[in-house]
């Protein structure tokens, strides 16, 4: 490997980086706009639900009721008629509805047990679950504020004392911003290095680079290293600005040690975008295979939905995929505090895979130019 | 058919800038209809600009420009007059489909003029000799072939004006003359129309009735070229042209062909290459001494380029060896690649780098010295008169100029063996000369092996030895003079038309030719036409491609799939680490309750505080149990002693979740720990319903959902390379310069991809009902129309990011991010949307995903009727009309 002349061509890529105006304007807006507009919109914990409320009682208890909702899971809630309660669920305007049947409170006093009906759009499922638990909770609370008042207490249990650790607020945007952030530099890492190998067949200008005394290697080198820097350089100024500055996580663990671990992961995707540019045939055939395998290294990595609860064989092959272990590793450094003792298996996965893409890419650089002409 | 308009061309005043350049500078000429000019002059003075402003294909800046009468700075005006345009682009066949075969490129332009008689299409392959290849994908052919097709295309339809732009480079000596004698027999038959041509060959020029002469954006001579040749007291074109363009002529250097014995350094034995059952380079023999210069000459496609790509050891050979500089050609031996220089054919350097740039990068690649690297550099941006280009961009630059920078490239190492392939093509007569001068200096003071093809017979006759090459094989090979004795000819170029003919090549039938001239089309081009013949091309070249047709159907499968089963928001056997100080009965049913639901998994029982900590740093626990000493004590005497517990807060939703459930489970682990006793009646029951999936399934939340999101990437990504592929490899200008409208030309693109988007939707729904047991409970027609209206929509969205967008990269990317966000975000599946902030949900109803997740949700899980979602349907209907119309208005019909 001529150093030199891996240098000179990862100049060239940064040149030829720097000309596409809209590319540039895209990688920006990626790493800053989008993953502050992704992680804001997409909390995850339960936010802003909706719920409409038919009191049918119009007593104190059921005013009370109606008020009960913590805000900062549920919208004010609504009050409506009876009848309109299903037509609201139906549009997707109303996710909760709770129907407050006539003399609740009377009923709740003289210890007769009535029943009250919570409905619930379960294909709202993010929140469905939840909120029903939630508003249950709530429920529990105002019934037994109620009767205490009236010196009416029911018998005491012991309590779950629970704490959540490392995010005491439990601030989804943490956890979602730097999902996002993992999320993008998979997208950029592995479109940048694959598009880069099927423009110069295009253009013709890697046969004309292999009739130099150039090495495939140091070809294949040259594009990870200059992708690559670009991404980390991004991805570093993007934690600092948009995740610590403006959605505020104070990062537990190593800020270094995480960079590495997004160098290692950027070192298995630039040789997996190479490879998918070695085997596609043409831009738009690139775009087809980026989509068809990014989107699920992304989805399923365990950062938008639990790997818990994926089936086990789809868990084994996310096992498979560098970016669960690229989720797991930055969630563990910068959000569990976790050192290299702890992260060093995703570590070592990540470059393994890597190694494994690059010698396959390094055996089918010639193989596919000469299968071309 | 009315007057004939006095003017076929007319220029007044015309300045051009590309951003410091000045391509034009007031530049004024008239061409009259019927007449035949030829524009000829150093590279980059602005011929093809002047050539593209008057067929409409780029956008004048400055000036009046009058095309057959028309204003052709107005749309309307091009839109009327383009019909009666031919333009044939520079660039060896660049505004070509490469997958279509010949056949169904000329049948893509005959259809973008109203459509030709398919004997007319036959008789122009005849004549251009693509008869036996119609069937072969452009791409396949070689240099002189695309050229030929690029010419067939142009002359595809009747023009009033037929405008050239060096229509004939790199074509061979035969296929020149058949060429030009099928030019000359149109315009006998169509003696109104007029032809402007630019040329490197000055040879042609003499053939034309006047030539113009520019340099510098100007033009500096106009006339009959004899009566310009007198004028100047020039004996031929050549020393006209070297005389007004005040070009440097040398003296001829003087040299020899290298002796007998000087060492072999390129050698061939029975060398072959086959392309499946094609052979296209057939047991070729030949040994290049040192110092020699060796001319490769033959018809076009008859194997040179392949044979040279051996050499260098970009192909492997087939059968036979080829040796260089004594070793065997071996494509890992970079030590001899370091002796050689290669320059193919068509432009292979960094267009997106400026000169200087690529210059720098390959001063690197040889691995020149910092300092002699740059003093080399200098003295080649002298020699080859690139100083004034060198802060250019090389994509940007004139042909001729570009292949100055390869060939100083080539040279750059001061290599032993320079193998050029076809180097001169394009080139302006001054600077071939110059850089034969070079050539020969280096043979002579440096012993350099030059192995050159070239079509120019003027450069043959300055090489030592010549081979004649013809369908893969050398059929004459010995000095100039020699094979044209041979064959008793005056001049080299009719010796090489003898030897094609021995090779087999005959001159077309002349009844062609006359098929040709009488049958051209008297149609009225149709705008459906126009716009299926786009949809036609579109569906070919998706299938030239099985792969992505495939994948763009099997893809979405398998992300369905992958998504059905992978996204859940159910939370199942979370792990569960214990620390229990009481160790009684009481605390061990405790645990039990949780160890056996099915929501936790007990992995660890710890024993202190440190421990805690450790589980849940490592991701070993994500809840942990803390119950106190003397719990089951405290529990029994009728006390409530609090339980400590953990949770990983990494992962908010997870955490939230995961409290939920161990709320739940604390009342009845509590119960259990205490023992049966009476039950407490509780105040009131709460009766959640969980209503259109009352099994609480992921499946029947996400899957429709989900069709939403594939059905908004694959189409959309598929389009956005749609415009912006043409503009990066060229064919866009096609769009330019034939009358198709933009309307037509979005609109025929778009139909096979709602086709490939609809059929997918429906593979969707099939999944969506067999595999992941899903129900159409509301109204199905729904359901279909909104599926045809999104996937019209989405892709749709793609055409505006692929009009906006230069490269294919950023097509993409662009397309993927932009469509991420409102997609998979704002469109009901991570929320609701009645949960979504204002502007989040603004973002969501501007995309067409939302809507149609109402319509998909509704139908598959709530029961709506075809009345109740008319609304969204129609929304999705303008989003589809708006998404095109927008699209559509950033289209240009011209460049800039």
């Amino acid at each position: 490997m001529n150093w030199r002349i891996v240098f000179a061509l990862a100049l060239k890529e940064l040149r030829s980086l720097a000309r596409d105006r809209f590319l540039l304007g895209f990688v920006i807006y990626a790493f800053t706009a989008s993953i502050y507009v992704q992680a804001t919109g997409n909390a995850q914990d339960i936010r802003n639900a909706s719920i409409v409320i038919a009191d049918e009682d119009g007593s104190e208890l059921s005013r009370r009721i109606a008020r009960m909702l913590p805000q900062q899971h549920f919208r004010q809630a609504v009050m409506v008629m009876p009848g309109e309660l299903n037509g609201l669920l139906e549009s997707g305007e109303a996710t909760f509805a709770l129907d407050i049947p006539p003399r609740f409170e009377a009923d709740v006093l003289a210890g007769r047990s009535p029943s009250i009906q919570l409905l619930i759009d379960a294909t709202a499922i993010s929140q469905a679950g939840l909120g029903a638990s939630h508003i249950a909770a709530s429920l529990d609370q105002e019934v037994g504020d109620f009767l205490r008042g009236r010196g009416r207490p029911a018998a005491r249990a012991p309590p779950l004392e629970l704490r959540a650790a490392f995010n005491q607020a439990l601030v989804s945007t943490w956890f979602t911003g730097v999902v996002e952030l993992l999320d993008t530099t998979t997208m950029l890492a592995i479109l940048l290095a694959g598009a880069a190998i099927v423009r110069e067949r295009e253009h013709g200008t890697l046969e004309h680079l292999l009739a130099m005394p150039v090495r495939a290697a140091e070809i294949m080198t040259a594009k990870t290293i200059a992708n690559g820097a670009v991404i980390l350089a991004l991805a570093g100024l993007a934690l600092i600005f948009i995740v610590e500055g403006l959605l505020g996580l104070e990062p537990a663990g190593s800020v270094p040690l995480f960079l590495l671990g997004v160098a290692s992961y950027l070192f298995f995707a630039g040789s997996f975008g190479i490879f998918l540019g070695t085997i596609s045939r043409s831009m738009p055939q690139l775009a087809l295979i980026f989509i068809l395998v990014v989107l699920p290294m992304n989805l399923l990595s365990g950062g938008n939905t639990p790997l818990e609860s994926m089936p086990g064989w789809l868990q084994t092959v996310m096992q498979a995929s560098p970016s669960t272990h690229y989720v797991a590793m930055t969630q563990a450094i910068l959000i569990r505090g976790a050192d290299l003792a702890i992260v060093w298996p995703h570590f070592a996965g990540t470059l393994g895979i890597g190694a494994l893409f690059f010698a396959f890419s390094l055996f089918r650089f010639r193989r596919f130019l000469a299968t071309q002409a | 058919m009315t007057e004939p308009p006095p003017w076929a061309a007319r220029l007044t005043g015309v300045r051009h800038v590309y951003a410091k350049s000045v391509a034009l500078d007031d530049v004024s000429l008239a061409v009259a209809a019927g007449e035949a000019v030829v524009v000829i002059g150093p590279d980059g003075v602005g011929k093809s600009t002047l050539l593209a402003l008057i067929a409409g294909a780029t956008r004048v800046q400055q000036g009046g420009v009058e095309t057959l009468g028309h204003d052709i700075t107005k749309e309307r005006a091009r839109t009327s007059v383009q019909p009666r345009i031919a333009f044939m682009p520079q660039g060896l066949g660049r505004n070509l489909y490469p997958t279509l075969s010949v056949r169904e490129n000329i049948d893509y332009f005959a259809a973008l003029f109203g459509g030709a008689p398919s004997k007319r299409v036959d008789a122009l392959m005849q004549a251009l000799g693509l008869a036996p290849f119609a069937a072969r994908a452009a791409g396949k052919l070689s240099g002189g072939m695309k050229q030929k097709l690029g010419l067939c295309c142009a002359l595809v339809h009747d023009p009033d004006i037929l405008i050239l732009d060096e229509p004939t480079t790199g074509v061979d000596p035969l296929s020149r003359r058949q060429f030009w004698d099928l030019v000359s027999a149109i315009r006998g038959a169509r003696p109104a129309m007029a032809l402007i041509v630019a040329t490197s060959y000055l040879d042609e020029a003499e053939r034309f009735g006047r030539v113009v002469l520019m340099q510098a954006g100007r033009i500096i001579a106009d006339g009959a070229p004899a009566h310009l040749k007198s004028e100047h007291g020039a004996a031929s074109m050549e020393a006209l042209f070297m005389t007004l363009t005040g070009a440097q002529v040398p003296d001829r250097i003087m040299r020899r062909p290298p002796a007998p014995d000087a060492p072999i350094s390129v050698e061939a034995h029975g060398l072959t290459r086959r392309f499946g059952a094609f052979v296209a380079v057939d047991r070729v023999e030949f040994s290049v001494r040192r110092g020699e210069i060796y001319g490769f000459l033959g018809s076009n496609g008859c194997g040179k380029t392949t044979t040279m790509k051996m050499l260098t050891g970009l192909l492997p050979a087939s059968a036979g060896e080829a040796r260089m500089l004594g070793r065997l050609v071996d494509a890992r031996d970079l030590a001899t690649r370091r002796r050689v220089g290669y320059m193919s054919q068509g432009f292979s350097l960094y267009g997106e780098l400026t000169v200087q740039q690529n210059l720098n990068l390959h001063a690197e690649l040889f691995g020149l010295g910092r300092d002699s690297g740059a003093a080399r550099i200098t003295a080649l941006t002298h020699q080859f008169g690139l100083i004034e280009h060198t802060g250019a961009v090389a994509g940007g630059l004139p042909l001729g100029v570009r292949q100055r920078l390869s060939l100083a490239i080539a040279v750059l190492h001061e290599p032993e063996v320079l193998i050029l392939d076809e180097p001169t093509s394009g080139v302006d007569p001054a600077a071939r000369e110059t850089f034969w001068q070079e050539i020969e200096r280096l043979a002579r003071d440096q012993q350099v092996t030059i192995f050159i093809s070239t079509h120019f017979m003027t450069e043959a006759e300055r090489c030592d030895r010549i081979a004649f090459m013809h369908a893969g094989r050398v059929i004459a090979e010995g000095a100039p003079d020699e094979l044209r004795q041979s064959q008793s000819a005056a001049t080299l170029e009719d010796a090489f038309v003898r030897f094609m003919q021995i090779g087999g090549a005959g001159d077309p039938p002349t009844d062609t030719l006359s098929a040709l001239i009488t049958s051209a089309s008297t149609k009225r081009p149709k705008r459906a036409a126009r716009l299926l013949a786009v949809a036609r091309r579109e569906i070919l070249e998706m299938l030239r491609e099985p792969v992505r047709f495939a994948m763009a159907l099997a893809g979405t499968l398998v992300l369905a799939l992958a998504f059905g089963y992978g996204i859940s928001f159910n939370v199942e056997d979370v792990s569960l680490a214990v620390i229990d100080r009481d160790r009684t009965p009481a605390s061990r049913a405790y645990v039990e309750e949780f160890a056996s639901s099915p929501y936790f998994e007990l992995r660890a029982a710890l024993n202190d505080d440190r421990a805690i900590e450790q589980a849940l740093r490592s991701n070993r626990a994500t809840l942990v149990l803390d119950i106190p000493p003397g719990f089951g004590r405290t529990l029994a005497s009728g006390g409530a002693p609090p339980i400590g517990a953990w949770v990983d807060g990494a992962m908010p939703f997870r955490a939230e979740t995961v409290s939920g459930y161990a709320e739940a489970l604390h009342r009845r682990a509590i119960a259990a720990a205490a023992g049966p006793g009476a039950p407490v009646r509780a105040a009131y029951a709460l009766e959640p319903r969980f209503l259109y999936n009352q099994a609480f399934r992921s499946f029947n939340a996400v899957v429709p959902i989900m069709i939403g999101i594939l059905l908004a990437m694959i189409p959309s990504i598929l389009t956005s390379l749609a415009v912006v592929r043409e503009k990066e490899l060229g064919s866009i200008t096609n769009f330019y310069v034939t009358p198709i409208s933009r309307t037509e030309f979005l609109l025929g693109k778009q139909l096979p991809y709602i086709a490939l988007g609809f059929v997918n939707f429906l593979l969707l729904v099939l999944l969506a009902l067999l595999l992941f047991g899903l129900s159409i409970k509301g109204s199905f027609i729904a359901l279909l129309a909104a599926g045809f209206l999104y996937v019209a929509a989405t892709s749709a969205v793609g055409f505006v990011s692929s009009a906006l967008t230069r490269s294919q990269t950023a097509a993409v990317f662009g397309t993927a991010i932009v469509i991420m966000v409102p997609a998979v975000e704002f469109s009901g599946l991570m929320q609701p949307l009645a949960s979504l902030e204002p502007v989040d949900r603004a973002i969501g109803a501007l995309f067409p995903t939302s809507h149609f997740n109402q319509v998909s949700t509704g139908v598959f899980a709530k029961g709506r009727s075809l009345f109740d979602l008319a609304g969204e349907l129609g929304i999705l209907a303008l989003f589809w009309a708006g998404l095109l119309a927008i699209a559509i208005a950033l289209l240009r019909k011209q460049e800039r």
